[in-house]
């Protein structure tokens, strides 16, 4: 039997079903002048979901065209699965971002598996072969059990699925909060590798092809998923059972290997993932970008459950499907190719002229809708903005300066701190290395893949600090941009595009609708300065607990070339004798940073400044340093400042450092000034290194004693030692998941 | 030297195998589909790490009843080497063809890791090219290497030498410390750490690549007596 | 046609860490009263009508071929007649 008795029209309409489905009367109105009449209960669904912001950017469009898209080297931007960035040698990477985190909020394991699922059918679904995950995630302190158990499972789940279907889990990052306590934050993102030659779109060509089914069969599972992610979460939330999915990363797999055969047959015309709104989004966006219509008969659509109602079918997100356009007569090529991988290609439809998206089911017609109504034709709103009050009395605050007079300790505390303590807990249940190209792991500022047969390498990295978006989105957001390409930079790669993850509250929250336009505002300008044009992404928005925003999080995934394997680099000091610099200035800069929340519990006053070109100069510079072969190791500073990139440097090595500094310590120390690197740098390059990096200032040497030593006007104020360090920084997350509460 | 890689369903450490001995040893090297039943063109089998079947059952239960797998026990039989790997490791106790059961690892997570293993036993023909006693640098990647066999079994085990790898800091919980194992006649290795992972200095350790390379000595060695 | 409920646990005296990790996770929750946790596979199915009257043969086969593995597990199985309109 159908989960639910179908209303019928009059009773969509009249007792305004479609307002459940997150449609407003507007929109409904809408829709009844689109089609002339009175849309039907599966219709009304299907306009839900696609009309839904997590299909239609209805509220963020006007934000998103401010990014740069466009480059020498970009040969798509968004608006495909994934966008694509030349690498030279006929090759491309392909990549892309995306949220799962309203799913991962209900059942971690599934949602988080399934995040990761969907962000590889984005990336294979281009014809490209996914050769990394990384991902970006956020959590409320770990000192409840129902928040250690959502980070626990989130882990266990991107494993799971990245474990079994053989995609090094290379990097990420971890940001623990109490603004995400409700609405943890699970962002996962892939890269593939292309040849030019095998670039796919998900478009339905040439009236009369087939369109056929390949994967699962299709369940009653996320049905009105998207809507789902397009809504604020509450405590009744947990009942919304039936919109988590569950993941099936062996399929998965099969299927990777199944459509990269495909995408290298001339019958193939297009191939989508059936990704949020499954069916109906995959199957309306391929015609809609084709100019073309589809008919499809739901009869032949595989099923896993009985008496399937086309509403149901149509809105299922059940995970691992993907729909491919065939040229008319290749059908049983495309069968005998899946019949490899023990899956079958199902004929389900036909590419039409007339520009419908045309449903039968039982020899009846059940939906016929125009799909650029569907894919296109969203309204778009134009949403009220305002600036909150705490923005001004932030701007103006004047810092009440700690005194401080016991660094070390601080120091110790700051790395035991979640989100700079060590994360081997997390990355030791990712497999990071198979495919065997992983040349640096995660644990340095950017994870590098090696191109097999090229000499080159892959650098990528996710980032955002979202207490400086809290204290000044639009700074923020330059700055979330500016740290990814630093990391690329550190390793010793030219940074080439970014993907991003607009996660944000509800925006018709005014205050919350400011933070989107200032942020998106700073985020456009920094990626146009540093020339890392935005390829793909995606918007998360009604990241709320009963109310409470998460901050404004609009995490970056930035992709770089390193154009020659001697030029990677890691944050690591190398050898004993080597000379450690400074590059950039430091000022009093507090705002947001991991030493304010450790002295005073909370966020407050101005965020750090950026200069954006002397960023661009700096990392120019860095990079023509590392280039040529004057820097031994390189890391940015970042989280905790000075005093936490030194021992990042030195923990987990045999060495020591020994370093002079003088001035004020708070801010020597603990300042997250901007645009800053700590190098270090063999003797016999020093003079090379002055001539090529500006602003770089001496602070000491590599040495052998195992020990951190800093010297305050050649006084000795923290000299602890490294294994100790390491132990404080390794120890604090595994202790603070096994503590009792 | 032809080297055979199974590919079962969800195999996907096979790519990586396929790389070591082609592009590391320099020797030749095909994937073999689960559905084939025949390997008489080859000189070794090789069983990669991943997850067959989705590990649904248990690791290596399903892939056990592969249509190759008549073909991968002939081979072994005939005395020719086979060397299965993390999954195939897995498969291969499933199948019998050496002693033990693995379980889920002691703390229940995955673990990707270096780890240290010593060589207990460098007269095999896996090992030959080792010190005995050495200590190598090669990759975990697993969620169930937690060996287990009874008594009876391990102290055969111990008197046959049948022990090859054991950890040095045990990462999984695995009886005896056991990383890798052979059947009696020790030509059939199976190993949870995975070698083709260090085969080249760039990636961290290159020590795995002289198994492969003991492999290919004594198959050398064997053929110039027999031709 | 019978339906058949085949249980799957460790054997007797093989270290069960899921069971462990289960019963730490009570004793956080302040249940200690709960002891000898040991957690296993459930599988059922339906098998068709077989020639010969001895399905039991089958299915012991079955569970120890596939469905368990007797180095480290045991198996028992219950089994009722399905009666089909």
């Amino acid at each position: 039997m159908p989960l639910l008795l179908e209303p019928n029209t009059t009773e969509v309409k009249e007792k305004k079903l479609y307002q459940d489905m997150g449609l407003t009367d507007e929109e409904f109105q809408l829709i009844e002048q689109i089609l002339g009449r009175t849309p039907n209960y599966t219709e009304t669904g299907i306009f839900s979901v696609m009309w839904s912001e997590h299909c239609s950017y209805k509220k963020s469009r006007p934000l998103l065209k401010k990014f740069p898209t466009e480059g020498e080297r970009i040969l798509q931007g968004p608006g495909e699965g994934a966008g694509i960035v030349d690498i030279g040698d006929g090759q491309a990477a392909v990549f892309k971002i995306e949220s799962h985190n309203h799913p991962s909020a209900i059942e971690p394991y599934q949602g988080a598996a399934t995040g990761v699922g969907g962000i590889i059918r984005d990336v294979f679904s281009m014809g490209a072969r996914p050769i990394a995950l990384l991902n970006s995630l956020r959590f409320g302190e770990l000192n409840d059990s129902r928040t250690k158990y959502l980070f626990e499972e989130v882990v266990a789940g991107i494993a799971g699925y990245g474990n079994c279907v053989g995609i090094p889990t290379v990097g990420g990052e971890i940001q623990i909060d109490d603004c995400y306590k409700g609405n943890p934050l699970v962002n996962a993102m892939c890269v593939g590798i292309i040849d030019h030659t095998d670039i796919q779109v998900g478009q339905a060509k040439g009236i009369g092809n087939t369109v056929m089914y390949i994967g699962s069969a299709t369940g009653r599972d996320g049905i009105h998923g998207a809507t789902f992610a397009s809504e604020e979460l509450t405590d009744e939330s947990q009942e919304d059972r039936p919109a988590v999915q569950v993941g099936d990363p062996f399929m998965e797999k099969l299927l990777i290997e199944a459509c990269l055969e495909i995408t290298k047959s001339d019958a193939l015309v297009g191939i989508q993932d059936m990704g949020a709104a499954g069916l109906t989004s995959s199957a309306s966006e391929m015609a809609s970008k084709a100019g073309t219509g589809i008919e499809m008969n739901l009869d032949l659509v595989p099923q896993r459950e009985q008496h399937m109602t086309p509403y149901e079918m149509m809105l299922s997100e059940s995970q691992e499907r993907m729909l491919i356009v065939v040229k008319k007569g290749h059908e049983q090529e495309m069968k005998d190719i899946v019949a490899k991988y023990d899956l079958e290609a199902v004929e389900v439809g036909t590419v039409i002229e007339e520009k419908q998206l045309r449903l039968t089911y039982n020899g009846e017609v059940v939906a016929d809708m125009p799909v650029d109504a569907l894919a296109e034709d969203a309204p778009i709103y134009h949403l009220p903005s305002k600036e909150p009050k705490d923005y001004q009395i932030n701007q103006t605050m004047s810092f009440n300066l700690p005194k401080i007079d016991n660094p070390e300790e601080l120091l110790i505390k700051l790395l035991q701190a979640p989100t700079i303590a060590n994360k081997e807990w997390v990355y030791d249940q990712y497999d990071y290395m198979v495919q065997t190209n992983t040349v640096v792991s995660p644990g340095s500022d950017a994870a590098i893949l090696r191109i097999r047969d090229t000499g080159k390498a892959l650098a990528m990295t996710t980032d955002c600090n979202s207490r400086y978006l809290h204290l000044d989105p639009k700074t923020g957001g330059k700055i979330a941009v500016a740290e990814a390409a630093r990391n690329i930079i550190c390793s010793g790669g030219e940074p080439l595009a970014l993907t991003d993850c607009l996660n944000f509250g509800n925006p018709e929250k005014a205050e919350n609708f400011w933070s989107m336009e200032q942020a998106t505002d700073g985020m456009a300008i920094a990626s146009k300065q540093l020339s890392t044009p935005v390829i793909s992404g995606n918007v998360s928005l009604y990241n709320e607990t009963n109310g409470v925003s998460v901050y404004p999080t609009p995490v970056v995934g930035m992709v770089g070339l390193v154009h020659d394997l001697n030029h990677i680099t890691t944050q690591h000091v190398k050898q004993a004798g080597d000379h450690i610099y400074v590059i950039g200035e430091t000022d009093l800069e507090i705002g947001g940073s991991e030493i304010q929340k450790l002295l005073t519990g909370k966020y407050e006053g101005k965020a750090p400044v950026i200069n954006l070109e002397k960023e661009k100069d700096r990392q120019k510079q860095l990079l023509t340093a590392i280039q040529t072969g004057v820097i031994e190791s390189a890391h940015d500073i970042s989280e905790g400042g000075l005093a936490v990139a030194l021992a990042e440097k030195v923990m987990t090595t045999e060495h020591g450092l020994d370093i002079n500094l003088s001035g004020s310590q708070l801010l020597e120390l603990f300042s997250e000034t901007q645009s800053r690197f700590v190098v270090t740098v063999k003797a016999e390059n020093l003079r090379a290194f002055e001539e090529l990096v500006n602003d770089a200032n001496w602070i000491g040497k590599v040495t052998t004693d195992g020990y951190l030593d800093v010297k305050w006007n050649g006084e000795g104020v923290i000299k602890a030692s490294v294994q100790t360090l390491t132990d404080y920084w390794k120890g604090a997350i595994p202790c603070l998941l096994t503590s009792k509460v | 030297m032809r080297f055979a890689v199974i590919v079962f369903p969800g195999s996907n450490c096979d790519t990586d195998l396929f790389h070591a001995i082609r592009d590391e040893l320099g020797e030749q090297v095909d994937y073999v589909d689960h559905t084939e039943t025949n390997l008489a063109h080859y000189d070794a089998v090789l069983l990669p790490g991943g997850f067959s079947y989705g590990d649904y059952l248990r690791s290596g239960a399903i892939a056990s009843f592969s249509n190759i797998m008549p073909a991968v026990k002939g081979f072994a039989d005939s005395g020719k080497p086979v060397l299965g790997i993390c999954n195939g490791f897995q498969v291969l106790l499933e199948a019998g063809l050496l002693p033990g059961a693995m379980k889920r690892n002691e703390e229940l997570k995955f673990i990707c890791r270096p780890v240290e293993l010593i060589v207990e036993n460098n007269q095999t023909i896996f090992t030959s090219e080792y010190q005995l006693k050495e200590a190598i640098q090669v990759p975990v990647a697993h969620a169930e290497g937690n060996y287990e066999c009874n008594e009876a079994t391990l102290e055969s085990l111990q008197v046959n030498n049948q022990i090859v790898f054991k950890y040095k800091q045990n990462p999984n919980g695995s009886t005896a410390d056991i990383a890798g194992i052979t059947n009696e006649k020790g030509n059939v290795l199976g190993m949870m750490p995975h070698p083709e992972r260090a085969v080249d200095q760039l990636l961290g350790s290159a020590d795995g690549l002289r198994l492969f390379q003991s492999i290919l000595k004594n198959w050398r060695e064997q053929n110039a007596i027999t031709s | 046609m019978v339906k058949v409920k085949v249980y799957v646990t460790l054997k007797e005296g093989v270290l069960d860490p899921q069971g462990k990790a289960i019963e730490q996770a009570l004793s956080t929750m302040n249940i200690d009263n709960v002891n000898d946790m040991h957690v296993g596979k459930y599988m059922e199915f339906i098998l068709e009508e077989s020639a010969t009257e001895n399905d039991n043969e089958q299915i012991e086969m079955m569970c120890e071929q596939l469905l368990s593995n007797p180095v480290i597990e045991d198996y028992r199985y219950e089994t009722e007649e399905v009666v089909t309109a």
